[in-house]
């Protein structure tokens, strides 16, 4: 029951004015696409996040830390706008989330691209239909040869060349999450978000994924916001660091700053990495 | 078996309560249920309409109706060729008996087919089309649910309730009323086979006796509760489907009330076209 609301328009007349909230000026020099305002969120009863703030700037990755349960992917399908929040907001480039009703959020989202914990692949659909659904759906007249190239180049930059007819059902974890991270780049979006691209996989691979974060960032200015449990990858992808801790961030800056943070859990955090070694 | 001890043994309650809480609570609980029905409803009849708005806005994935369509359609052509059939032979045979004791045989084959394309047909037809597909709609989309490949439909632009939902109510109103047809037909036909051809019955008296009795409205009222049932049948599944929630478990239970809600419905529908249509 109620799933449905969220594909109806809603309005929230108690935000702030969108032109209300800072932007860009207050963070020296660099554009800010994604800001995130005094997020709040239950599930019965249950406040998983507390009032979260974070700046995301053009260009750069953003890698979210925390433990298991504080709420990573809650906040990320909250960028995305696949959960409302109770309170706060999220803008992107300057546009309240909360106030946009299901069918703008289908414009704003065509910017973004994601990739789920779960990998969530069509299951209907062979490795190529997964990876090529997005073209085909949004460049209706665009011809198959175009298309066979495009998904291709991204399969063989994940190590994919060969298993295209698979279906997801014979594939193995790891390749199913590097399908879903196909399947999200393949439209070039100016905004990826990577809910945990590497988990599972080998550390050769994770260095292929970690690379292509890098280079979407340098060769493309793609804007990234990842979530990892992985604080060697985190801290070579990473621009900007933050700790998600207790429902907020409490920790938040270059990967230098977070090595060095006072806060007791981010130390214990980080700790394991940096001090062990 | 051990004794209950007398921590687990049921407490009293005050006389009072007994009296009064315990239908007050009843009454609650009805109250609580009739929300809760009324509100699906609701969400139904909205989920629809927002069905129908997308079905008409671009993009239109033909590929996806046709695949729909034959899925419905064609994939349960056999069944209902089946059933129809013998649905057909069974009331012929139960027919001849009956009217030959007062000697009226001459009108069984009016009477297999008013019964067939009037009520046997699209309420047979959507209670096999509910059972294969209908069930196989609230599986698919209730595991989209619960493995996220809806809201990835969503991430991607796609509108899910225009991609999953719309294909599959229309090719319930398209498809539904053409199984009904052949229902019928299958059915009339079983009939002859059972009162001509092995009950020795003329030909000429079957055939000419049934297009006496027998008029275009019967068969466009079939033809009606065929796309009436075909477009409740998708809509509770794919509700049902597009709201689970929790697992394997979840999508289960979606499938288990979709097929129990659309069964239900189709007989209580059943009911309140037959009486509009006789109007
Ligand atoms: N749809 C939901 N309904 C109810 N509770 C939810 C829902 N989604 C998340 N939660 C709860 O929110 C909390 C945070 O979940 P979330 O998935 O964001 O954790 P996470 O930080 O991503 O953890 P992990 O690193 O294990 O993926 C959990 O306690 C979870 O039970
Ligand atoms: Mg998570």
């Amino acid at each position: 029951m109620g799933r449905l609301e969220s594909e109806m328009p809603r309005q929230r007349p108690e935000e702030k004015d969108v032109a209300g909230h800072p932007r860009a000026a207050d963070k020296g020099s660099s554009d800010v696409i994604i800001s995130i305002r005094d997020l709040h969120k239950s599930f019965g009863g249950h406040e998983v996040l507390k009032g979260v703030n974070l700046d995301v700037e053009v260009g750069s990755t953003v890698v979210i830390l925390g433990v298991s349960g504080s709420g990573k992917s809650v906040l990320m399908k909250h960028v995305i706008g696949l959960l409302r929040p109770d309170s706060g907001d999220v803008f992107v480039d300057g546009r309240s989330l909360s106030r946009t009703d299901e069918h703008g959020l289908q414009e704003v989202r065509r910017g973004f691209g994601m990739v789920f914990q779960t990998a969530a692949l069509f299951d209907s659909m062979s490795v190529y239909g997964n990876v090529s659904f997005p073209l085909r759906e949004h460049f209706r007249k665009m011809p198959e040869s175009e298309i066979r190239e495009r998904v291709s180049e991204k399969l063989a930059i994940l190590g994919l060349s060969g298993h295209e007819d698979k279906f997801p059902g014979e594939l193995s974890g790891g390749m199913r999450k590097r399908v879903g991270l196909a399947r999200a780049v393949i439209m070039e979006p100016k905004i990826v978000l990577y809910d945990e691209p590497t988990t599972g996989l080998d550390p050769i691979t994770t260095d292929d994924v970690d690379n292509m974060i890098m280079q979407a960032r340098e060769a493309l200015q793609v804007t990234s916001v990842v979530i990892s449990h992985d604080i060697r990858s985190a801290f070579k992808v990473a621009t900007k660091l933050a700790v998600l801790y207790d429902g907020r961030i409490v920790a938040e800056g270059q990967p230098e700053e977070i090595a060095n943070h006072p806060h007791p859990h981010v130390r214990k955090f980080v700790g394991t990495h940096f001090h062990g070694s | 078996m051990a004794k209950p001890s007398a921590s687990e043994a049921p407490k009293r309650e005050p006389l009072a309560g007994v009296l009064l809480g315990g239908p007050r609570r009843s009454l609650e609980k009805l109250g609580s249920q009739t929300i809760r029905v009324v509100s699906e409803l609701g969400e139904m009849v909205s989920l629809l309409l927002f069905a129908m708005l997308w079905l008409v806005r671009p993009p239109y994935r033909l590929r996806n109706h046709l695949a729909m369509m034959e899925f419905v359609g064609v994939g349960s052509l056999f069944i209902v060729v089946l059933t129809g059939t013998f649905t057909g032979m069974v009331f012929a045979a139960q027919s001849m008996y009956a009217f030959g004791l007062f000697g009226a045989d001459a009108l069984v084959g009016p009477t297999v087919t008013l019964a067939l394309t009037r009520e046997l047909a699209p309420v047979l037809t959507g209670l096999m089309v509910t059972g294969r597909a209908g069930s196989a709609v609230a599986t698919e989309l209730g595991t989209m649910r619960v493995s996220e490949q809806i809201d990835a439909l969503k991430t991607m632009a796609v509108n899910p309730v225009q991609y999953l939902v719309a294909p599959r109510v229309l090719a319930g109103i398209v498809m539904v009323p053409i199984l009904t047809v052949v229902f019928t037909v299958v059915g009339v036909l079983g009939a002859y086979l059972v009162t001509v051809v092995w009950g020795g019955q003329a030909s000429g008296t079957f055939i000419e006796q049934t297009r006496y009795y027998v008029d275009a409205y019967d068969i466009l009222s079939g033809v009606i509760k065929g796309a009436v049932f075909g477009m409740l049948i998708f809509l509770i599944a794919c509700y049902k489907g597009y709201n689970a929630a929790g697992g394997a478990k979840g999508v289960g239970q979606a499938t288990t009330q979709a097929v129990v809600v659309a069964s239900i419905t189709i007989f209580v529908v059943d009911y309140l076209l037959t009486i509009m249509l006789l109007l």
